[in-house]
């Protein structure tokens, strides 16, 4: 399947950014949560684009080695959810959320079960703000660890036949104190047009409908 | 009053999250930690209040809370997920549990704790 971004509106586009920005600034509170220190962040992107191209954007300025934590995804759209930072800053982050109280044994034996947790708190935490502001559900797998390039982390694979084309939506963020950094990313196979158009504009009609003093 | 506490998640960073917390509002209760909804079950018996995951391998944690509700009607539950979803928190509250949203703070902790102790008084005068 192939979609032209030029199908949807400006004002769906708008929406599209505004209902995903509210799903990563939920992950990004998550997280600043977590670690007890300011995260900074990037404004949010959201481009249709190829998974080649994906792959790019999440590798420039980035090291090859990437470490991610994933979740799939299903309901009004199906994908992936990704928590993505350099591999070298995967055993920072850990002990910027464990504490540095922790021996580095400790926090070696802590990696995988620490990411895994992590993830699914940020990335859940994003999911279901989407869901919850289109006023659908979704359900969401267990998370998983992928480990290589950015072309293997956004690979079709069984679980996600998928299309060429995705809908990508990306934010950086930045422990400044610990020096880490990474992406929050969202990668959405691209359901038909006609049924992308009617999610978003069911949300859009939500938000002009909405009685004078409501506050979303 | 110091009451026993079911922590039922398949992460053990989430079973020390959890630990940390009690020690700095709680210190005094007991903690019955266990991974699964199979281990779950066979300690439910012995305490007082169950804190429950949501995504777990296996049986999640809604179905959990259904089956313990089954055998414990009073027993005060709460799911605790970052799953936020207002359907999740919806369900909770029919199989009448609370619902605690990770990342987990201490004061929202605290509060459920505050209630569930009124609760088990007033059941137990």
């Amino acid at each position: 399947m192939t979609m032209d971004a030029d199908q949807l509106t400006d004002i769906e586009q708008d929406a599209l950014a505004e209902i995903a920005n509210m799903g990563v600034s939920r992950a990004a509170s998550s997280l600043r949560q977590m670690v007890g220190e300011q995260v900074l962040l990037s404004v949010p992107a959201v481009k249709i684009v190829t998974r080649q191209a994906a792959s790019r954007l999440v590798e420039r300025n980035n090291a090859k080695k990437l470490v991610a934590v994933q979740q799939s995804f299903e309901g009004p759209f199906a994908g992936r959810a990704l928590l993505i930072f350099p591999e070298a800053q995967s055993l920072e982050l850990v002990r910027s959320i464990v504490g540095d109280e922790h021996s580095l044994e400790d926090v070696i034996d802590l990696e995988q079960e620490a990411l895994a947790e992590t993830g699914n708190i940020i990335l859940n935490g994003c999911l279901a703000t989407i869901a919850n502001v289109l006023n659908r559900t979704m359900r969401m797998s267990l998370p998983s660890i992928i480990r290589g390039d950015g072309a293997k982390l956004f690979e079709a694979n069984e679980t996600n036949p998928g299309g060429q084309f995705v809908l990508f939506l990306y934010i950086d963020f930045n422990i400044k104190k610990r020096n880490v950094h990474g992406f929050i990313a969202l990668l959405m196979d691209l359901p038909s047009i006609a049924a992308l158009k009617g999610i978003v504009n069911d949300f859009i009609n939500g938000i002009e409908n909405q009685p004078p003093g409501h506050v979303a | 009053m110091s009451y026993k506490v079911l922590v039922v998640d398949d992460s053990k960073l989430a079973r020390m999250v959890m630990a940390s917390a009690f020690r700095r509002i709680r210190p005094e209760w007991t903690l019955v930690e266990t991974a699964n909804a199979e281990e779950a079950l066979a300690a439910v018996g012995t305490v007082d209040i169950a804190l429950i995951d949501f995504n777990m391998p296996g049986t999640d944690g809604l179905v959990l809370v259904a089956s313990i509700r089954k055998s414990h009607p009073g027993m005060p539950i709460a799911l605790v997920s970052a799953n936020v979803q207002n359907e999740i928190i919806g369900r909770a509250r029919e199989l009448n549990a609370g619902f605690i949203p990770k990342p987990l703070t201490d004061e929202a902790l605290a509060a459920f704790l505050s209630g569930a102790t009124l609760r088990l008084k007033r059941a137990a005068p």
